[in-house]
């Protein structure tokens, strides 16, 4: 027979235990509600890739604010975790194994440029991570990691995608070109855009008269432009970084370069302070970009992003327009972040799963990948400057100055040919 | 392919390219090649003349090469106090080797991270009209942007040649490493000599920065690339010698120039530091050194 008295402990006990039990889940959901999701990376913060990188940086503090602003994601703040990899490859692995094992972060996402984001490749892999990377050509191509995604526009086949535009372009033009030099400086990105240069000249019927590469420590390019004119092309393909591409362009000029395309993959031209520089010079280089002010490419939510990047740029020492990296660097969080709330967790898998199966919309619009990871549709654009005046930021906002040549869908202008009489 | 205008003006752009580097390498020569001090930090003041000529151009739009004359005193002041830091650090206890290099390596980080504080990390370009100019001596092409940084070198080298050779304290600042006794037992004090020697260095790369900002745009860590080339320059030159630097920094551009127009760009730097094993396994001392 139970006393009353101990009947009254062991109720009393209960009820003791349970209150507990339900505070403490309370408090742990609260806590783990509380608790930020931390998304690392590194980051080109100094060196030579630092002045687009920082630029990225910018963007993707933005879209932080904007996430946290609603409530964060799956009603936790987002925090990003980040180090300087000084666009120096070698410190990338040990950035990300840092991420990882220390600071424990919950998502990684990729540095800017393609040697920056191989070298953690192998980390990411290692963990199974989903990997949005951010402007690396044909990364993926070595390693066939089904969960990385590249917000680069270059398309399913990124090596040809990238330069097959220039190519068709010259094909269409009066008279037809026949001969092409292809000139690249000795680094991984370029390198590769000069492999895609010419498999594509050599599928659209092109003679490839000249062919080399220089070490990115290159001080004068007049030299290289001479004998890329002694050789004779009709279209000279370029695949520079940005100090690179502002001494082929000067010694274009100096040279007197006669020929009827020039430009192709030159890093540097999109950005606002070489732009401004260069002014004049530009004209008639048809060169890659991923988006400029033109009528064809007015995404929901482009020209929003893009003041409030002018705004966070201020004073900071970058690029003042942000027209280039910003806006893709806004997007691939985008697609990590809708990515984690449609799945409602973080799972990897499901996560992987979802960023193949889902198109994205994003401020530089629509966004669907292919089962390697690049766009299942490539985006890029040709672009062509027309009238560029001297030492005039303005104009670079303003459609006219960049006119886009292809795709055909997002064609805004007509070609002016040939670059050089 | 080989052509008398194609031969010309690979000659002619690869002694205008030698030019300037003549002017990256002076201050080299004086402090490694003379002063035994591996300043490995010397590219890193280079690219701060280039954002002081910068800051200048852009906001006042002064010419580039004024502001790096103008700017060289300060420059030298500069040079005195970190010669001052070093001597009282490591020379005079006899650390200049590893600790006195470990120390100019922290130098450069901290020059270059400054930059990127104050300046930002974009590339950052100078404008001036005479820089889009070109000229033509028949067949034989001379951009302004090349010829102008070429002929302030040429001034600059000769006349800081002319004085260490020529003044009391120029021939100090080249016996204080030949025989630093010596010299004090003829009155002159090595350490003041040679803390000189620094602050002239150190001024030679205001100018220095100012032409390499008008050749190409420039950002924090540009500097590291013409570390091996400066001091490959002042090796081949021969240490000590101011001549043989200016030939060695001709001879490299030279040899660049005709590399990249007949036989491939990504072999320069190979031919060029080919050409300085090849002239120190003949003459160890470099071209013209003291042997």
């Amino acid at each position: 027979m139970i006393k009353r008295r101990s009947f009254m402990r062991a109720s009393l006990a209960s009820g003791v235990i349970a209150i507990a039990l339900v505070s403490g889940s309370l408090v742990s959901t609260a806590a783990q509600a509380a608790k930020p999701i931390k998304i690392g990376f590194s980051m080109a913060l100094t060196g030579g890739l630092a002045g687009a990188g920082k630029a990225a940086l910018i963007a993707m503090e933005i879209w932080r604010d904007d996430i946290n602003k609603k409530g964060g994601l799956l009603g936790r703040p987002v925090e990003l975790v980040y180090y300087d990899d000084a666009t120096n490859p070698a410190t990338v692995p040990g950035i990300y194994t840092k991420l990882l094992d220390v600071d424990k972060v919950d998502l990684v996402v990729s540095s800017y440029g393609t040697n920056e984001i191989a070298p953690a490749m192998p980390i990411v892999m290692r963990k199974k991570l989903v990997f949005p990377s951010l402007f690396g050509l044909a990364v993926n191509d070595e390693f066939n990691y089904d969960r990385y995604f590249q917000i680069m526009p270059a398309g399913p086949e990124p090596k040809l995608d990238w330069s097959r535009g220039y190519f068709q372009l010259a094909k269409e033009q009066t008279p037809r070109p026949k001969t092409v030099a292809i000139i690249a400086a000795d680094a991984e990105f370029a390198l590769n855009a000069a492999a895609g240069a010419r498999a594509n000249a050599k599928a659209l019927g092109f003679d490839v008269v000249y062919d080399k590469t220089f070490p990115p420590s290159t001080t004068d390019y007049t030299p290289i432009v001479r004998a890329i004119q002694a050789a004779n092309p009709d279209i000279v393909y370029v695949a520079t970084y940005p100090p690179q591409s502002v001494g082929m362009v000067k010694a274009a000029h100096e040279v007197g370069l006669k020929v009827k395309m020039f430009g192709g993959c030159m890093v540097g031209l999109q950005f606002a302070a070489i732009q401004q520089n260069l002014g004049p010079l530009l004209d008639n280089i048809v060169n890659y970009h991923f988006w400029v002010p033109a009528p064809t490419l007015d995404f929901p939510g482009i020209n929003e992003f893009l003041k409030k990047y002018e705004e966070a740029a201020k004073g900071k020492g970058v690029d003042p327009l942000g027209q280039y990296l910003p806006p893709y660097a806004y997007a691939y969080m985008q697609v990590l972040g809708d990515s984690v709330e449609a799945t409602k967790g973080l799972n990897q898998a499901k996560l992987a799963a979802y960023m193949h199966s889902h198109t994205f919309d994003t401020v530089v619009g629509k966004v669907k990948f292919a089962k390697n990871g690049e766009w299942a549709k490539t985006r890029v654009l040709q672009v062509q400057f027309r009238n560029v005046k001297p030492n005039d930021l303005e104009q670079f906002r303003d459609p006219g100055t960049q006119v886009v040549l292809y795709p055909p869908q997002w064609k805004s202008g007509k070609m002016a040919y040939p670059y050089s009489e | 392919m080989l052509s008398v205008d194609l031969l010309s003006n690979a000659l002619v752009a690869g002694v205008l390219i030698g030019g300037f580097y003549a002017a990256v390498s002076i201050g080299l020569a004086i402090t490694f090649g003379q002063l035994d001090i591996v300043n490995i930090a010397h590219p890193a003041f280079v690219v701060v003349g280039s954002y002081i000529a910068w800051i200048l151009n852009s906001r006042l739009g002064w010419d580039p090469v004024l502001v790096g004359i103008l700017a060289a005193p300060v420059f030298y002041f500069v040079g005195v106090l970190i010669y001052r830091v070093y001597y009282l650090a490591f020379e005079r206890t006899g650390q200049e080797s590893l600790s006195g290099l470990a120390f100019f390596f922290g130098v450069m980080f901290i020059v270059e991270v400054s930059l990127v504080l104050v300046y930002g990390v974009d590339y950052r370009l100078v404008s001036a009209a005479y820089l889009e100019k070109n000229f033509n001596l028949g067949f034989v092409g001379l951009p302004l942007r090349l010829v102008v940084p070429f002929l302030v070198a040429s001034v600059m080298t000769a006349a800081v040649w002319l004085y260490l050779s020529r003044t009391f304290t120029g021939r100090a600042i080249l016996a204080v490493a030949q025989d630093r006794l010596a010299l004090q037992l003829m009155g002159a004090d090595p350490v003041r000599v040679k803390q000189f020697a620094f602050g002239l260095a150190i001024a030679t790369t205001s100018v220095a920065g100012s032409l390499l900002i008008m050749i190409g745009p420039v950002e924090p860590s540009l500097g590291r690339a013409y570390i091996g080339r400066a001091f490959a320059i002042v090796v081949l030159g021969g240490m000590g010698s101011i001549p043989g630097m200016v030939i060695a920094a001709l001879l490299i551009g030279v040899v660049e120039s005709f590399v990249s127009t007949f036989a491939g760009p990504s072999w320069a730097p190979a031919v060029s530091f080919g050409v300085l094993l090849l002239t120190l396994a003949v003459r160890p001392s470099g071209l013209f050194g003291r042997s």
